[in-house]
């Protein structure tokens, strides 16, 4: 059997989100990525073609592979996160699908979150709009180490050189202002299939890979900052004759290495002990690797909850209770100043309150604006909290899983803010 | 072997560890959740997982299942015996004693199932033992509407799933937040597909149903799926019982789990059928037949 020779049973995972205005071809762009690349089978085929022809397109519609729900099916727009998942000989994908309706912002935040790369899509005809900025902001402001700028609807623009680097170069100029990590830009026709999978005959001006050749070939980073971090989520005690003493830490590695032998601190203790053991059901594991899932024992009997965080001092993180972040709203009810919310961070929650709202972001200049007095829905700023409880923190920009928290409404109990940590 | 390392970055191991990560989280947040197990391959990896995520202790968690009464005997087997092995506690929900005490209807007719009537089993079963959380083996590849479904899928008093209005989720921060009467469904197995899945089973070596691999049956034929000939689904004249190779691609209730003409003998064969297939695992699955969003509108209802 060559299933492990091949490298079937290890493939490289890249999570990538997509976002675009209204109409600018978001869906038909991944059921053109999924058809091309094979991936969708003949039951679902055969209910596009059908949905087609009762709705009375002249071609099979590839959007309607991905648009799931009722509603949007009725209305024609996507309106919410959608999971996608296909596979090529080389990686597999998921992929968050984010509508672009500018009421649902917030669910491109939450498809940026965990994505390595962000495919913004721009009508060729429409060129650069608010809605395209605001996209690349989020992709900066969440530290999504590559963005794919896809000019779409080139079929329309008569497959011109000059439409795709006007809007080129436009997006040149924002990138700088952005700080934008790594920027690609591909001309598409998401209808037709023009470099999409397949490479487009009709624009032989472009050099550059097609959208899944991109998607193959961007690293896929370990995903986690240097600094050794484990957030503890739940203490194991087996109370069982077998394991009559055993005490575990489990959680996964948010950050750096721990290896069996390495002093570590207790935060927001300040303990110290030594790693004994770090064991994955029945083995045991002399390093960790990545963003294992795993369960640590610690030499000395010290005092570990949920909530805490095993530390290296490689270097240490910040234990504080006044965090200045930047926020994205994402309830209709605002962020005023003087506001308490739940906070969520790692495995930690805590409350908090707004002690000030510093500025707001102005979208289409990309300046923070001050002063303010409420951050709407979808509105994305920079607050100065205060905790009840020390949190165990980096910075967003060090690393994306201890420098990130999520504002909870005492009394709804809605997820109401993302924040990232600046300092 | 090579792909045994936990140090590769295997796609595989990398699920492994969200999953586990979501486990944890729901033992970690929730009261009384419970691990709802139907006795298909999905909630038979959701366990192993459970299992690994806190060992050496047993679980922390309930296995629930939704027994309809017309289960394949290979299911009942493998479940007893599964908790026979892990020590974990069972608690069975039955659809036939909602319908012996009339909270249910009994469907009639050639198509007749008791997939509908699960619902309110379930949610009978979750008010009675107080549970505030269940865990589902649900994929978001299977269907259009589990899609759009969160790790942590928030749910009203009445059970009922408002995919306009569900919480944002973010990094992997979950919200088990709630209020009295409230519960929510997790879903720890949200990111692997069908394919995902048989390569861990392979890789972990985990010990399946006979059912998913070859077997002779006694079936026939109904809208070009196959279905066991058994006395729960009553057949037209005109559908006349025949005996092949068969195997399940998805185990659920006899009268709606559609059976795959198969030489599939070993995981390697599974997996490489698979890799051929061109129709969706759910493409067998009579219930998903009734509309374009039938899945959609069950699991508003509640369905898991």
């Amino acid at each position: 059997m060559e299933l492990a020779s091949n490298g079937y049973l290890d493939m490289e995972l890249l999570r990538f989100t997509t976002a675009g205005s209204v109409d600018d071809g978001k869906s038909t762009l991944i059921g053109r990525l999924l058809y091309d690349s094979k991936s969708i089978f003949e039951d679902q085929m055969e209910a596009v073609r059908q949905a087609s022809m009762v709705r009375g397109h002249e071609e099979v519609n590839l959007a309607l592979l991905t648009d799931g729900l009722r509603a949007e099916r009725e209305q024609g727009i996507t309106i919410d996160v959608a999971y996608r998942y296909f596979a090529t000989p080389r990686r597999k994908f998921i992929i968050a699908d984010t509508p672009g309706h500018i009421q649902y912002t917030r669910n491109m935040v939450t498809g940026a979150s965990t994505a390595h790369a962000a495919l913004i899509l721009v009508d060729a005809r429409q060129g650069v709009l608010e809605q395209t900025l605001r996209h690349a902001y989020i992709a900066s402001l969440l530290r999504i180490p590559h963005v794919v700028f896809c000019i779409n609807k080139m079929d329309l623009a008569g497959f011109g050189q000059n439409v795709f680097s006007d809007i080129t170069a436009q997006l040149r100029a924002f990138e700088l202002k952005l700080g934008l990590q790594f920027v690609h830009f591909v001309p598409v026709s998401a209808k037709w299939g023009d470099n999409v999978v397949d490479r487009s005959e009709r624009m032989p001006w472009y050099e550059g890979p097609t959208l899944l050749e991109l998607l193959e070939e961007i690293p896929v980073g370990a995903g986690i900052g240097p600094g050794a971090r484990f957030p503890v989520q739940y203490v194991v005690r087996p109370n069982s004759d077998a394991f009559h003493d055993y005490r575990g830490y489990a959680g996964r590695v948010a950050g750096g290495c721990f290896a069996v032998g390495d002093k570590v601190q207790v935060l927001p203790s300040g303990q110290e002990s030594v790693i004994a053991s770090i064991d994955l059901y029945r083995e045991s594991l002399t390093e960790t690797s990545g963003a294992q899932s795993v369960t640590i024992r610690l030499r000395d009997d010290v005092d570990v909850s949920r909530g805490d965080m095993l530390v290296k001092n490689d270097p240490l993180p910040v234990t504080g209770q006044d965090i200045v972040a930047m926020i994205c709203w994402m309830n209709p009810r605002a962020l005023r100043q003087g506001n308490k919310y739940i906070l969520r961070h790692t495995s930690a929650e805590v409350r908090c309150v707004v002690r000030t709202l510093e500025s707001r972001v102005q979208i289409s200049t990309l300046e923070e604006v001050v002063p303010c007095d409420a951050l709407e829905m979808n509105g994305l700023g920079r607050i100065r909290l205060r905790t009840t409880r020390p949190l165990v923190f980096d910075a967003y920009r060090d690393n994306r899983n201890t420098g990130s928290f999520v504002l909870i409404d005492e009394g709804t109990f809605e997820t109401v803010g993302a924040g990232m940590i600046v300092c | 072997m090579e792909y045994m390392n936990h140090s590769t970055r295997s796609h595989l191991r990398e699920l492994e560890a969200e999953s586990i990560f979501v486990l944890r989280e729901v033992a970690a947040q929730f009261e009384r959740p419970a691990l709802l197990f139907s006795g298909g391959k999905d909630s038979i990896v959701m366990t192993w997982l459970a299992l690994k995520a806190f060992y050496p202790a047993r679980l922390p968690f309930p296995l629930v299942h939704i027994d309809t009464g017309h289960n394949f005997p290979e299911t009942i087997h493998y479940r007893d015996a599964l908790v026979e092995q892990t020590g974990a506690r069972l608690i069975v929900g039955s659809v036939q004693d909602s319908i012996d005490r009339g909270r249910v209807v009994e469907e009639k007719g050639f198509h007749a199932s008791r997939n509908m009537l699960q619902t309110v089993t379930l949610l009978d079963t979750i008010a009675q033992h107080g549970l505030d959380c269940c865990m589902g083996g649900a994929r978001r590849d299977e269907e259009k509407a589990r899609a759009k479904e969160r790790f942590f899928s928030h749910r009203d008093e009445f059970g009922q799933w408002d995919p306009r209005n569900q919480r944002p989720e973010l990094w992997n921060l979950f919200n088990g937040r709630k209020h009295m009467g409230e519960h929510f469904r997790v879903f720890p197995l949200s990111n692997w597909t069908e394919m995902d899945i048989w390569q861990y089973i392979l890789l972990e070596g985990i010990e399946m149903p006979s059912l998913y691999f070859t077997h002779e049956r006694e079936v026939f034929c109904r809208d070009g799926v196959w279905l066991a000939a058994l006395p729960c689904i009553p057949r037209r004249d005109s559908e006349s019982v025949e005996v092949h190779r068969v195997r399940c691609r998805t185990i659920g209730d006899i009268t709606c789990t559609g059976l795959t003409l198969s030489e599939a003998n070993s995981l390697e064969d599974i997996i490489c059928e698979i890799a051929a297939t061109r129709v969706t695992e759910r493409g067998g699955r009579a219930d998903d037949k009734r509309s374009e969003s039938a899945m959609e509108d069950r699991k508003k209802e509640g369905y898991f």
